[in-house]
């Protein structure tokens, strides 16, 4: 079932009564915390490199038209053509113009987070050609209709048995009672079904993780190998990309290469990291006929003008996802948009519109966890701070949530009133409480004491305290 | 207007970068090296971390002194594992160096794979210290097709041609000033055979690519030669 960024509330009650998904995203988290320190401590140079990844993409955002003109090309230059796409239509429709002229009737595709931003295996289905996921996770969930969870794990919500039991349904050619057990035994069962259709694949459709503009390459990196089948086995090869996707060099991408799946995987690197350029060349025994790149925009030229820049620096490693406790508690699912956690609680207001999104960038605990970790160090709580400021002025807040910001404001302006109540609500805090050491519920923070409780306060106000051990001073 | 036009003339408005700005100046850190140190050292160091961290990336290592004794190793080793002895090799002449004669329990065959080869035989371009990956190169003499379809993928590494970080073993396929037409179709780093933790995050290995890597590493590096190269 698709569920809306809109019903957030209701997604995460469900998510968190769901407890398949609980001990999978227990798992994650914890996987998450005991990897962290090996995956840093092994490469001392970590943090300067996150430092060099940020300067590259800045540098390359600030001279965008420059570098894409430049790709653009070399990719020319290489044999390979460009298409240049505004939104998710012109994509879909360029496509498929490429796979009719091609006579194409089955499409092998790679794991392509931005493809899932523009639905396209729908509307190539929908107009009668056979699309089929290629990356193990991404099968089983095109065989289950669903969509992913993580940005690199994206089946993370499954269990072995609920897999197995979609291969039992969709693979009725292959005995019911054989073992699927262990994974081990699943992946074996994807990997012939998979393979007759890399064979036949008429149109490879891959991702990139990076563009480098100063040779027109794309850079695919897989542990599975199913970006390499699928980009070299057909006739024509379309690549697919957000136009934040470029680099300058080449010698920018392997920096960035040597934190990148370090932070989505905990690996040094993934298996398979490959560099393409344009099509087959003329004595070449393999590889595509014809070499397409599509340029997209859908939402980042917005995103470039405005005060959301810095997360165009994302390269989609999912490190966010996997430390957020937040996206730990209720999983991708319940955040409605193409993306979960905290990369989507900024992009999907981007992408689909804060009116349609605005529970999202709300669903922070502000723990700064995801900032921590993200090795392009884009300032995600600052930025669905900034969603919150625009959800609030137009008002898609709740009005409850409203009426209390604008009384605390403004007895926030007004410090000796605000100093009062808070020796009052003190007093009352501490009286009713009293008995247990604590409160079991407080009034007009109902949702906040429903899964905990509040200790009863001890000792004065803040500034009462401050006052008594700096003499002569008031906090600023 | 075109959406080329369109995209552009967004970037520009949203960047203050109006059109015929041309190249911006070379940016600040594109002048200073960011190698890990792990990526430097002599030729003795790197080949001990290369056999280190391939190692740790699951790949098998096999090792001769000379390269007139690959083709026996590789025959050896098929059969000690009990994996068929008929194999595709690229067809680079360089290929032709490695004392085939030397290894009759092997039928190869030369050229691409449609994917009904169980074993491949390459060459490599480099092996990287600092990850313990090889990077191949496609062309005429090194169809692509055998790095990925067959389940058991032999990569001949040269220790001469270990080197300490990506960026060296990249500066062995491009030349000076090369067009992006010059470059080989694919440039690909391998780390281990092919694998997945789709599943419950336990990791399988040989999901679409081999299911094994192997390494046959040619020559023997002398103890004493570090210190005079680094």
């Amino acid at each position: 079932m698709q569920q809306t960024s809109l019903e957030f509330s209701q997604n995460a009650a469900r998510a968190q009564a769901d407890a398949d998904l609980q001990s999978a995203l227990a798992k994650l988290q914890r996987d998450t915390r005991l990897a962290r320190p090996v995956i840093t401590g092994r490469l001392p140079e970590f943090e300067d490199l996150r430092d060099r990844a940020v300067a590259i993409k800045n540098h390359t955002l600030a001279n965008l038209d420059h570098y894409l003109e430049t790709l653009e090309a070399n990719v020319i230059d290489a044999g390979g053509h460009v298409h240049w796409c505004n939104d998710a239509g012109d994509a879909r429709e360029t496509i498929l113009q490429i796979c009719s002229d091609a006579g194409a009737k089955t499409v092998g595709k790679g794991k392509s987070m931005v493809s899932e931003e523009i639905a396209l295996n729908d509307y190539l289905i929908a107009n009668g050609l056979d699309v089929v996921e290629t990356d193990l996770g991404e099968y089983i969930l095109q065989l289950r209709h669903e969509t992913p969870s993580h940005v690199v794990m994206p089946a993370i919500h499954l269990k072995k048995e609920q897999i197995a039991d979609t291969f039992r349904e969709h693979h009725t050619m292959l005995d019911p009672a054989r073992p699927l057990d262990a994974p081990r035994d699943m992946t074996e069962e994807a990997r012939t079904r998979l393979r007759e259709k890399f064979l036949s694949a008429d149109v490879g459709i891959t991702g990139a993780n990076m563009l480098i503009a100063e040779t027109g390459s794309i850079v695919v990196v897989t542990n599975e190998g199913n970006g390499d089948l699928t980009q070299t086995l057909p006739r024509v090869h379309i690549v697919i990309a957000a136009i934040e996707k470029v680099v300058p060099r080449i010698d920018d991408a392997l920096s960035i290469l040597r934190i990148l799946a370090r932070s989505a995987t905990g690996q040094e690197i993934t298996c398979y990291t490959t560099f393409a350029t344009g099509p087959k060349r003329p004595d070449d025994l393999d590889g595509p006929e014809e070499f397409h790149l599509i340029l997209l925009d859908n939402g980042r030229t917005k995103l470039l003008e405005g005060d959301f820049r810095d997360v165009l620096r994302c390269i989609r490693c999912g490190a966010c996802q996997s430390a957020c406790p937040v996206y730990g508690a209720v999983g991708g699912h319940a955040y409605g948009g193409v993306y979960g956690g905290p990369i989507g609680a900024v992009l999907t207001p981007a992408l689909d519109g804060i009116d349609k999104a605005w529970p999202l960038p709300e669903a922070s605990s502000f723990c700064g966890n995801c900032e921590a970790v993200c090795p392009m160090r884009i300032p995600l709580p600052g930025l669905m701070r900034r969603w919150r400021d625009i959800a609030h002025a137009q008002k898609l807040n709740k009005p409850g949530a409203r009426r209390g910001l604008a009384l605390w404001a403004w007895a926030a302006q007004r410090p000796v009133l605000y100093r009062l109540g808070a020796r009052i609500a003190l007093r009352v805090l501490r009286l009713l409480g009293r008995r247990r050491g604590f409160l079991r519920r407080v009034p007009l923070a109902g949702d906040w004491t429903f899964a905990r409780d509040l200790p009863a306060p001890e000792g004065g106000t803040f500034v009462d305290r401050w006052r008594k051990e700096n003499p002569g001073t008031t906090p600023s | 207007m075109s959406a080329r036009d369109d995209i552009l003339g967004r970037i520009r408005s949203a960047i203050d970068r109006p059109a015929g700005t041309g190249a911006p100046p070379p940016p600040e850190y594109a002048n200073r090296s960011l190698i890990p140190r792990r990526a430097q050292g002599g030729p003795a160091e790197l080949t001990a971390r290369f056999i280190e961290m391939a190692t740790e990336a699951e790949i098998s290592i096999g090792r001769v002194a000379e390269s007139n004794a690959v083709g026996r190793s590789i025959s050896d080793w098929l059969q000690t594992e009990g994996l068929p002895t008929r194999a595709v090799m690229s067809p680079d002449p360089g290929m032709d160096a490695y004392g085939w004669e030397n290894a009759p329990g092997l039928e190869i065959r030369r050229g691409a794979t449609d994917g009904s080869d169980a074993v491949s035989i390459t060459p490599t371009v480099a092996g990287i210290a600092e990850t313990g990956s090889i990077m191949v190169a496609s062309g005429p003499g090194t169809p692509y097709t055998l790095n990925f379809l067959p389940e058991t993928h032999i990569a001949i590494v040269h220790a001469d041609r270990i080197v300490g970080g990506y960026e060296d073993a990249w500066a062995r396929v491009r030349g000076n000033g090369e067009t992006a037409a010059a470059l080989p179709r694919t440039v690909t780093l391998i780390t281990g055979p092919s694998r997945s933790s789709d599943i419950e995050r336990t990791v399988t290995i040989g999901v679409h690519g081999p299911k094994r890597l192997r390494i046959v590493l040619v020559g023997e590096i002398e103890s004493g030669d570090d210190g005079q190269k680094t």
